[in-house]
């Protein structure tokens, strides 16, 4: 009971205590890496108390006064600003100091958007890092950043861009080929990978052909492709409308298997056209 | 105690008064509900009458009644008069009830007669209206009717060839880290917006494309903005939109706004959503016949035909008109309360407002299907 009496006091007493202790000789270094080992020392003689806090953590050590205490690496393992306070039975002593990100980087937060774009997009994918050290924090002093997208065709396009407050972005373009690419930001042999899949853009000079079928007419369209010649996927919705005697007939036909295919009812004089999403195609006026 | 005796007692006499007048007169609407149409001996004086009590009796859902009363029933089987109203593939119309009916005399001899019947079925969706034209004989000093059977489709036997084609989506795991890439969502835009002022509120029309390559699960929100840049209200298109659409689809959607002048507007913001679904491109539904008919009763008619193999259960026809500069002018739309059985047409007839049919230039018509078991 005696003990923890002690202690609330000591820590009800901290703030105060620092504000005439602030200069004594604090006996921590100013800095100290985040995870490293150290040791501190303290003039005078008997046991005492050594509290440090921060806002992440809290520790409390039984030390000797006058001779040398050491911490182990990984004691101190969040970057911040960190107070300590020493309470002896002949005297106190308190002071500041701070935990640094370590300089090697550990580990990269790769947030690369979108993960899906049509080909031929400018500054279309972007990508930002966050740059963080084995113990999850943040490395606020600069580093280089080399960010590479390439795809299977052998495309490459990289930048390089320094951080800042521990994060670097970009902007790059999506090729002219559909694909899946790989976008990797690559920062002191530290590197992190996503998938970019670059998908076809809007059909392209969509062309429809019709020929009888019985009753029917059959209109297919030709291999329906983008303007840079990616086939259009399967699963598109090709839409044909025909027009006849202030009627219509419409159908919303996927495609498969690189064509879109449908028989529609034949009408003597019917103007027939073909669209895909705001895409228009060719018309064909069906005389049969 | 007293009190509470005499209090008790004028209840249970009250009740024993109401129960012997209820059995006596009943109402003849109650009855039915109640199952009890047995109770009255419902004579069909008059071809209205007939009518009317065989419309009860399918309203009670009392098929062996209603199919014993007909005229011609020795011409289909009771089976079949009951596949006609409620459908024999699952629709709409399977878990419908009548909720109430009009019968219209149109024409009476002193031995046939005409009557019109308008059902107004509940369902999951809302009233569905159908009518059917009776005609009725006398016979001795009663009315019969002649039921207009009209049988389902049926598919001949054959096999359509289908190239299935589907879509999966698999999510990111919990396990992936914070800055791990997730499958993004769709890419819709809307490709047009208009709102419209009406007599009963502001209305908001527009045209919704899916401009990706997978297919999108998709919604419409609007909020209206007052002059003063407060919001004034939000809605959602709810049903009346396309929810899904496959890549370059495009959906109409409406969005009502009830005691809105479109006066109070200043600006109105757009929220479309969209997200990842697992679809199926089939069935492909061709919309066949479509005509514009001009007021009055202007209307949308036409019919869809289920171009695969697969029944659909559920189809719901949105047709989006346009004015001549391709505006949209309004948008409508109408459930089929019957199964799309494959390669039969269905007809359709959507209603236009007729202050607005006269500024229709053309449409467009767009079916969303479901089929037991998902939406397709």
């Amino acid at each position: 009971m005696k003990r923890v009496l002690i202690h609330l006091i000591a820590i009800l007493l901290l703030p105060g205590a620092m504000l005439f202790a602030q200069d004594q000789n604090s006996g921590f270094p100013k800095m100290i890496e985040a995870g490293s080992a150290f040791s501190v020392h303290f003039a005078g003689s008997g046991p005492a108390k050594l509290y440090i806090l921060s806002p992440s953590q809290a520790i409390r050590r039984d030390i000797q006064l006058g001779t040398t205490t050491d911490f182990a690496a990984g004691t101190l393992h969040n970057a911040g600003h960190y107070s300590f306070f020493v309470a002896g039975s002949s005297s106190s002593t308190s002071g500041e100091f701070d935990v640094l990100p370590a300089e090697k980087p550990a580990e990269l937060s790769f947030i690369a958007k979108p993960s899906r774009l049509q080909v031929s997009v400018h500054n279309g994918i972007t990508g930002a890092v966050y740059v963080f050290d084995s113990y999850g924090n943040l490395i606020t002093s600069p580093a280089s950043v080399h960010f590479q997208l390439s795809n299977p065709a052998g495309n490459l396009q990289s930048r390089s861009v320094t951080t800042r407050d521990g994060s670097a972005w970009t902007a790059m373009d999506s090729s002219s080929q559909q694909g899946t690419d790989k976008f990797i930001a690559e920062v002191d042999g530290v590197s992190s990978v996503r998938i970019i899949r670059q998908v076809p853009g809007d059909p392209c000079s969509l062309k429809m052909s019709a020929k009888a079928t019985g009753q029917k007419v059959q209109l297919i369209t030709d291999p329906v492709r983008d303007c840079n010649g990616n086939a259009v996927p399967d699963g598109t919705v090709v839409t044909f409308t025909e027009m006849y005697d202030g009627s219509q007939s419409t159908a919303d036909v996927p495609i498969k298997r690189g064509i879109a295919e449908i028989e529609m009812p034949s009408h003597a004089g019917a103007t027939i056209s073909v669209a895909s999403g705001v895409v228009l195609g060719n018309q064909i006026r069906w005389e049969k | 105690m007293s009190k509470g005796w005499m209090l008790a007692t004028f209840f249970f006499v009250a009740t024993a008064a109401l129960i012997v007048v209820g059995t006596l007169y009943p109402v003849p609407s109650a009855l039915a509900y109640a199952g009890g149409e047995g109770l009255i001996q419902a004579r069909a004086a008059t071809p209205e009458e007939a009518a009317t009590n065989l419309a009860d009796a399918i309203r009670a859902q009392n098929w062996g009644k209603a199919y014993a009363s007909l005229a011609n029933n020795a011409q289909f089987t009771e089976q079949d008069f009951v596949h006609d109203l409620t459908g024999s593939q699952l629709s709409l119309r399977t878990n419908a009830t009548l909720d109430h009916f009009e019968v219209f005399p149109l024409h009476a001899e002193d031995n046939d007669a005409k009557v019109r019947i308008k059902f107004y079925w509940s369902t999951a969706v809302g009233t569905l209206a159908s009518t059917r034209d009776l005609h009725l004989v006398r016979s001795g000093d009663q009315w019969k009717a002649d039921w207009p059977l009209e049988e389902e489709p049926v598919a001949p036997p054959q096999v359509i060839p289908v190239n299935y084609l589907r879509w999966d989506v698999i999510y990111r795991g919990p396990g992936d880290d914070w800055g791990a890439q997730d499958v993004e969502s769709p890419h819709v835009r809307i490709i047009d917006m208009h709102p419209v002022n009406r007599a009963d509120g502001v209305v908001i029309l527009g045209e919704l494309l899916n401009e990706d390559v997978v297919p999108a699960y998709v919604s419409v929100t609007a909020t209206l903005i007052s002059k003063n840049h407060t919001p004034i209200a939000t809605e959602g298109s709810f049903d009346k939109i396309s929810h899904l659409l496959l890549p370059k689809q495009v959906t109409p959607f409406f969005i009502q706004f009830p005691n809105v002048a479109l006066s109070d507007v200043g600006s109105v913001r757009m929220a479309p959503f969209s997200t990842l679904i697992s679809a199926s491109a089939d069935p492909v539904i061709e919309v066949d016949g479509e005509k514009i008919n001009p007021a009055p009763g202007a209307s949308l008619t036409g019919q869809v035909i289920n171009e695969s193999g697969r029944v659909v259960n559920v189809a719901h026809v949105l047709g989006t008109f346009y004015d001549k500069s391709g505006q949209v002018v309004w948008v409508a739309d109408q459930y089929l309360g019957r199964a799309l059985v494959p390669q039969s047409p269905v007809p359709f007839e959507i209603r236009i407002p007729e202050d607005l049919a006269k500024n229709i230039s053309s449409q467009r018509t767009v079916v969303a299907s479901y089929s037991f078991g998902g939406a397709s």
